[in-house]
């Protein structure tokens, strides 16, 4: 592909030829048709609907078909307050989405446990437990915010390569791609962060 | 309505060997409520909703409230002779209280418009006799609510047709919301704490002088 000269390919463009790679191809479909996961926890749920809906319009980015089957998903937007009563069914819905699957953690509860952090119920963030590919802050974040990070995430796959070493990492077999989902403990959630993808903030002196 | 002492009186009278108590608030609200004996609470509360002239027939409200051991203060001006001169001394006693839970209801009458009249039942103590009559068999919006205060404070009520845990998980063994509840010690680091939370974070974090103002350090270098 990078043998291709720039003014050639503009040129065969011009015809209606065009030379491109197979990734490129591949991620072009992918990233114009994201079927996010159809759910909602809290308020930030009002505001994924209004960026669903036709003043906003997701479906100008390829996002309209929310599914209600984790099994047809391609994106989960965690749009809420994930208390810890709700953490593994989260949890269990990302298992059951198939690969290449994406997450975007939608405000500031569902990126910390935003005002409810320190609370007994509220989940810190929901990277405890599933990897999260881009974060909205807000409290709820506009739905501008959301196409923003939507956007973000189309970045992301189109730049997402399919072989070699830097491939990506839904490609390469040795990454998980089911989570352990925590279980119900006396006290807390057992394990309260899945220790091999979480690590917690550390302050650092400036 | 009638005063509080009146429908004291007709409900003392209607449920036999009832004991109810007019408990003054002096707090701005300035509502008084009854304390109801939990052996005869169902038979009051069956009183509060059928007769004719009380018709409390809508609960609207049922929450707890933890009351941890306390030592009032009292103090009492005696005369006492000082120095052969007779003198009012203040003479201070203490009064210990054993902690109790307590299950508060408000209560009005749609078919009449009055309300709110306020009852109340207190458990025995916080630890093992933490029973409490269900009213849900009188007001059947009580039921969440009842299970609700069983799940965060802890509160068994005898009677209550389902009584589970509502909002956290089946296998939790806490009551979040009694006063001496220690929450698990998973804190996160946070930007911005303050009073119960800094203290926390001083615990796990160690002190950044530094950045926290307290003291400024100044390097060699």
């Amino acid at each position: 592909m990078s043998e291709i000269d720039e003014k050639l390919r503009s040129e065969l463009q011009k015809q209606g030829i065009f030379v491109v790679k197979m990734q490129d191809l591949y991620n072009w479909g992918r990233k114009n048709s994201i079927w996010p996961l159809q759910f909602g926890l809290a308020c930030c749920a009002i505001e994924m609907i209004a960026t669903a809906a036709s003043r906003y319009d997701i479906a100008r980015f390829g996002g309209e078909v929310f599914r209600p089957s984790p099994r047809q998903a391609d994106l989960m937007i965690v749009a809420g307050t994930v208390t810890k009563k709700m953490a593994p069914q989260i949890v269990r819905l990302y298992n059951q989405m198939p690969d290449p699957k994406y997450v975007i953690s939608m405000g500031a509860c569902a990126i910390s446990g935003g005002p409810f952090k320190q609370g007994y119920n509220v989940l810190k963030g929901i990277d405890r437990y599933i990897p999260v590919d881009v974060y909205i802050p807000g409290c709820p974040p506009r739905p501008e915010a959301l196409l923003h990070a939507f956007m973000e995430l189309q970045r992301k796959i189109d730049g997402q390569k399919l072989s070699g070493a830097d491939k990506a990492e839904f490609l390469k077999p040795e990454q998980p791609s089911e989570f352990p989902v925590p279980e119900f403990g006396e006290h807390d959630l057992n394990p309260p962060a899945n220790p091999r993808t979480y690590h917690p903030p550390v302050v650092e002196k400036q | 309505m009638e005063t509080l002492e009146q429908i004291k009186n007709r409900a003392e009278l209607a449920a036999r060997g009832a004991k109810i108590e007019i408990i003054v608030n002096p707090g701005p609200a300035q509502q008084p409520s009854f304390l109801i004996d939990n052996d005869h609470a169902v038979a009051v509360a069956t009183f509060l909703r059928d007769h004719p002239a009380m018709s409390f027939d809508f609960c609207s409200n049922v929450t707890g409230v933890d009351w941890l051991d306390r030592v009032v203060k009292k103090t009492n001006k005696v005369k006492q002779i000082v120095d052969g001169v007779e003198k009012e001394v203040d003479q201070t006693s203490e009064e210990k209280i054993p902690g109790y839970l307590e299950a508060v209801y408000h209560l009005y009458s749609i078919k009449l418009k009055h309300g709110p009249l306020i009852i109340r039942m207190r458990t025995a103590n916080r630890a093992e006799g933490t029973h409490l009559p269900s009213l849900t068999p009188v007001w059947r919006s009580a039921e969440l609510q009842e299970r609700e205060i069983f799940d965060l404070y802890g509160v068994h009520f005898d009677g209550h047709p389902d009584l589970r845990r509502i909002l956290m998980w089946d296998e939790f063994k806490d009551h979040p919301m009694r006063k001496d509840y220690a929450p698990p010690d998973d804190f996160e680091w946070e930007p911005t704490a303050h009073d119960e939370v800094l203290e926390r974070a001083k615990q796990h974090y160690p002190a950044r002088p530094e950045l926290d103002g307290a003291e400024k350090i100044t390097s060699n270098q």
